[in-house]
C-alpha cells in the first residue's frame, strides 16, 4: 500500500514535449515509473521518448488507460490542462506549474468540484512512493522506501525531511507536495487524511509554512482523529509580516497565521513540533520510540 | 503588484465605480493648475491634496521633520501650493512605512467629497480578497469605514460581514442587494451601493486582482457612493494577460537591490539582520533563515536562488547580499537534487576567487547529489569557506562565526 501513486499507476505527461516536460519525463521512466505517454495539442500521432504523444487527455486515457497525469504546461494554459484531465476521467492530476494567475485557479478548483479526482499543487515537486513511482520532480535517490509519510507545501525542505528521515535509518511510504500557492487542489489536512488511511504508514511529517491556516486545520483534525505520530514544522519563523516570501502563499497577513501561532496551535493537539528544521528526523525516532515504548 | 491611489481610481472609473475625482500632479504649479481644473470640471470649491506613496496611513502620517500630514485639505489655492511644495520631494512616514518613510514623487489634487447636503455623510469599509479556505473570492464590508479595519475586527468583529462569491457565476444581484442593505443604505443610496459592488466586483475579476480595499466609501451627503481611497494589489502572474496594468509598475516604490536581484532571477527580500543566507527553494530558505535565528544570529535577507544554481548565480547573489554593510557571514545552504552538489561547489570557489575581497566568512552547506565530492572541492580550494553537509553542522558553523 502506499497513497496517490504506485507501481501500477499509468501516467500521462502533459507538455510532454517541452523542456522541463522532457527532462522530468525522462527522470520519472529512469526511476521506473510507469509512463504510458503524453499529450502536447497539435503532436497526436508521434512519439517521443519512445512513447506516444496524443493531442487531448482524452484519446491519452482511451488508448493507454492513463489514470495519473502530471502537468509541466506553461502557466497560462495550465489551469486548462487540469481541467482537460479531470474531464477525461484521470484520477491523480500532478500539477508542477509555477505562477498560474490565481483567477484560474479558483476557476479551476470549482471546475473540479464533485468530479471523481485528486489535484495535488500547482507549484508543487509532486508525489514519490519510493521504489515504485516517483510523478514529480524531486531528486529520487534521497527517498528510499519505508514507513514514514510526507506532507509539505515546499519542494527542497521535502527533500530534507526525507533525507533526515533516511539517515535515521527509516524510510518513506509516500512523499506529497501539495505546493505553495494560495489556491491548491489539496489542502494539508486532506494529505495527512490519507496518510493516517494507509497502512503502510506508521509516522507522518508535516511542514508548512507561514500564511494561511491549513497547518491548523490538519492540526485539529489530528487531535480528533489521529491514530499515528506526527511531526511537524513550521519555515518562516523569522518572516516579516506583509512581506511575501517566494512562495504566493507564503506572506503573514494577521495574528493567526504566523509560524509561532500555527506551532502553538500543532502541539495543543498533540503534535511534535520542532523548532529546528535540522531535528526532524531526530523527533520521528522519538515519536516513535514513544509509541512503542 | 501594487499601485498608486490615482492608478486604481483610473481603472475603477474605467469600469464604472464612481471615485472620487482627482489629478495628479509632480510639481506645486501642477498641482495649482490640477486643482483649477478640478474646480471647473466638478464645481468642487475646497480640494485635498494626498501624496502617493505605496502604503497607508497617509492620513495620520507626517512628512519627516515637519508637521505636514500626508492627506491635506485646501482650502484655497495658495493652500494647494503650500501643501504640495511640502509634500512633493519630502518623506513620508506613516504606520505602515516604517521608520525609513517613503519619498513622495507625486500628489494626487482631488474633489472635496465631504460638502454638506440634505443628508450626513457616512463612511464605509469594503475589500475584495481570496478567501483561502473556501478558494472563492469573499467581499468584506462593514459599516465603521474610515478608520483602521485592523483595530475594527479586534475590538467589534460583529460589525464585519463577509459575502463569498461563487466563482461559476460570479457576484449576484441578491448580494448586492444583500450588501447594501448590511450597510443600512435605503432608497436612491441603496441602489448606488448596488451598483457600485456590482461594478467594484466586475472590475476585480476583470483585471486579475489580488486584493482591492476601498476605506473609505463614500455615502455623500446627496446620495452617491464613491470610492474615496483605493488601495489595488495586482496578480503578478496574470500580468502578462494586462500589458497596459503592468505599465503601472513603480520601480522607484520598490528596495532597488531587490529590483536588481529580480533581474537576475534571484527572489530576494532585505530584512535587518546579520547573518546573510542563499537557498535554493523558499521554503528551505525560510527554515535556513530560521536556523539562523536559533544558532544565535538575525537573518539578513530571504534569498531563493530557485533550480538553478551555478557560479554566476551564486555571484550575484554574494554581491547582493554583501551590499548589506551589517552582514557579520553568509550561510548558503543548497539542496542538490536535479542540481549537483560539486557543480554548486565549483561556482562557490569561482565567484569567491571572481570577486576577490569578501571578508565576511562563507558557511556552505551543500547536500543531496555528490554532497561528499562538493565538500571536498570547497574544503582544497583554501578559501575562508566553511563546509558542512547537515543541517546541524551547518548551524553550528554559524554559531561559532558570530562569537
Amino acid at each position: 500500500m502506499s497513497v496517490l501513486v504506485n507501481k501500477n499507476s499509468k501516467v500521462i505527461v502533459q507538455g510532454f514535449t517541452g523542456g522541463e516536460g522532457t527532462f522530468h519525463a525522462t527522470q520519472m521512466i529512469e526511476y521506473g515509473t510507469q509512463v504510458v505517454g503524453g499529450v502536447t495539442p497539435g503532436k497526436g500521432g508521434t512519439t517521443h521518448l519512445d512513447k506516444p504523444v496524443f493531442n487531448t487527455v482524452a484519446d491519452a486515457v482511451t488508448q493507454t488507460g492513463a489514470n495519473v497525469s502530471i502537468i509541466f504546461v506553461p502557466p497560462a494554459f495550465a489551469a486548462d490542462a487540469i481541467m482537460e484531465a479531470a474531464e477525461a476521467g484521470i484520477k491523480v492530476i500532478v500539477c508542477i506549474t509555477e505562477g498560474i494567475p490565481t483567477q484560474d485557479m479558483i476557476t479551476a478548483k470549482k471546475y473540479l468540484n464533485g468530479k471523481d479526482c485528486r489535484l495535488i499543487g500547482p507549484n508543487c515537486p509532486g508525489i514519490i512512493t519510493p521504489e515504485e513511482a516517483k510523478v514529480g520532480i524531486m531528486p529520487g535517490f534521497v527517498f528510499k522506501k519505508g514507513n514514514i509519510g510526507i506532507v509539505s507545501k515546499s519542494g527542497t525542505l521535502t527533500y530534507e525531511a526525507a533525507d533526515q528521515i533516511v539517515k535515521q535509518g527509516m524510510g518513506i511510504s509516500t512523499a506529497i507536495g501539495i505546493g505553495g500557492d494560495p489556491v491548491i487542489g489539496t489542502t494539508t489536512k486532506e494529505a495527512v487524511q490519507m496518510l493516517m488511511e494507509d497502512p503502510e504508514t506508521e509516522g507522518i511529517v508535516m511542514i508548512g509554512e507561514i500564511g494561511g491556516t491549513m497547518e491548523a486545520d490538519a492540526a485539529r483534525w489530528i487531535k480528533a482523529h489521529g491514530t499515528k505520530p506526527v511531526v511537524g514544522f513550521i519555515a518562516g519563523q523569522t518572516a516579516p509580516p506583509g512581506r511575501r516570501m517566494g512562495h504566493a502563499g507564503a506572506i503573514v497577513g494577521g495574528d493567526e497565521d504566523t509560524a509561532a501561532a500555527k506551532m502553538k496551535i500543532m502541539a495543543e493537539c498533540g503534535i511534535n513540533v520542532v523548532e529546528s528544521p535540522a531535528n526532524i528526523g531526530v523527533m520521528m525516532t522519538k515519536a516513535l520510540a514513544t509509541i512503542s515504548g | 503588484m501594487n499601485i498608486h491611489e490615482y492608478q486604481a481610481k483610473s481603472i475603477l472609473k474605467q469600469y464604472g465605480v464612481a471615485i472620487q475625482e482627482g489629478i495628479v500632479a509632480d510639481t506645486a504649479d501642477g498641482s495649482v493648475a490640477a486643482a483649477k481644473q478640478l474646480q471647473a470640471e466638478t464645481g468642487t470649491s475646497w480640494v485635498v491634496v494626498k501624496a502617493q506613496i505605496h502604503a497607508g496611513g497617509r492620513g495620520k502620517g507626517k512628512i519627516e521633520g515637519t508637521e505636514q500630514r500626508g492627506v491635506a485639505l485646501a482650502k484655497t489655492l495658495d493652500d494647494v501650493k503650500t501643501i504640495s511644495t511640502n509634500l512633493l520631494g519630502g518623506t513620508l512616514v506613516t504606520i505602515q512605512t516604517g521608520p525609513a518613510g517613503k519619498k513622495v514623487n507625486k500628489v494626487l489634487v482631488a474633489q472635496d467629497v465631504y460638502y454638506p447636503g440634505a443628508s450626513a455623510t457616512k463612511e464605509f469599509y469594503m475589500s475584495i480578497l481570496l478567501d483561502r479556505q473556501t478558494s472563492q473570492n469573499v467581499i468584506v464590508y462593514s459599516t465603521e469605514g474610515g478608520m483602521d479595519i485592523e483595530e475594527v475586527a479586534h475590538s467589534t468583529p460583529h460589525l464585519i460581514h463577509k459575502e463569498q462569491i461563487n466563482p461559476s457565476v460570479g457576484l449576484q444581484g441578491f448580494q448586492a442587494r444583500k450588501i447594501a442593505f448590511g450597510l443600512g443604505l435605503s432608497g436612491q443610496a441603496h441602489k448606488e451601493m448596488v451598483k457600485f459592488v456590482t461594478s467594484l466586483y466586475t472590475a476585480y475579476v476583470k483585471i486579475d486582482a489580488a486584493m482591492f480595499e476601498i476605506n473609505p466609501v463614500l455615502k455623500t451627503s446627496d446620495d452617491k457612493i464613491i470610492a474615496v481611497d483605493a488601495k489595488v494589489n495586482l496578480d503578478e502572474n496574470a500580468l502578462y494577460r494586462h500589458a497596459n496594468l503592468a505599465a503601472f509598475r513603480d520601480i522607484a516604490e520598490e528596495d532597488p537591490t531587490e529590483v536588481e536581484a529580480a533581474e537576475h532571477n534571484l527572489n530576494y527580500v532585505k530584512l535587518d539582520g546579520n547573518v546573510g543566507c542563499m537557498v535554493n527553494g523558499a521554503g528551505l530558505a525560510m527554515a535556513t533563515m530560521d536556523i539562523i535565528k536559533l544558532s544565535g544570529g538575525d537573518p539578513a535577507n530571504f534569498l531563493d536562488v530557485g533550480g538553478t544554481a551555478n557560479a554566476t548565480t551564486v555571484e550575484a547573489g554574494f554581491r547582493i547580499i554583501l551590499k548589506d554593510p551589517n552582514v557579520k557571514a553568509i550561510l548558503i545552504n543548497i539542496f542538490g537534487g536535479i542540481v549537483r552538489c560539486d557543480r554548486v561547489a565549483q561556482g562557490v570557489v569561482d565567484a569567491y576567487t571572481n570577486m576577490g575581497n569578501i571578508t565576511v566568512p562563507i558557511i556552505v552547506r551543500l547536500q543531496g547529489t555528490n554532497a561528499v565530492e562538493a565538500k571536498k572541492l570547497i574544503d582544497d580550494s583554501g578559501l575562508k569557506v566553511f563546509s558542512a553537509i547537515t543541517l546541524e553542522e551547518a548551524a553550528n558553523l554559524v554559531k561559532s562565526s558570530l562569537s
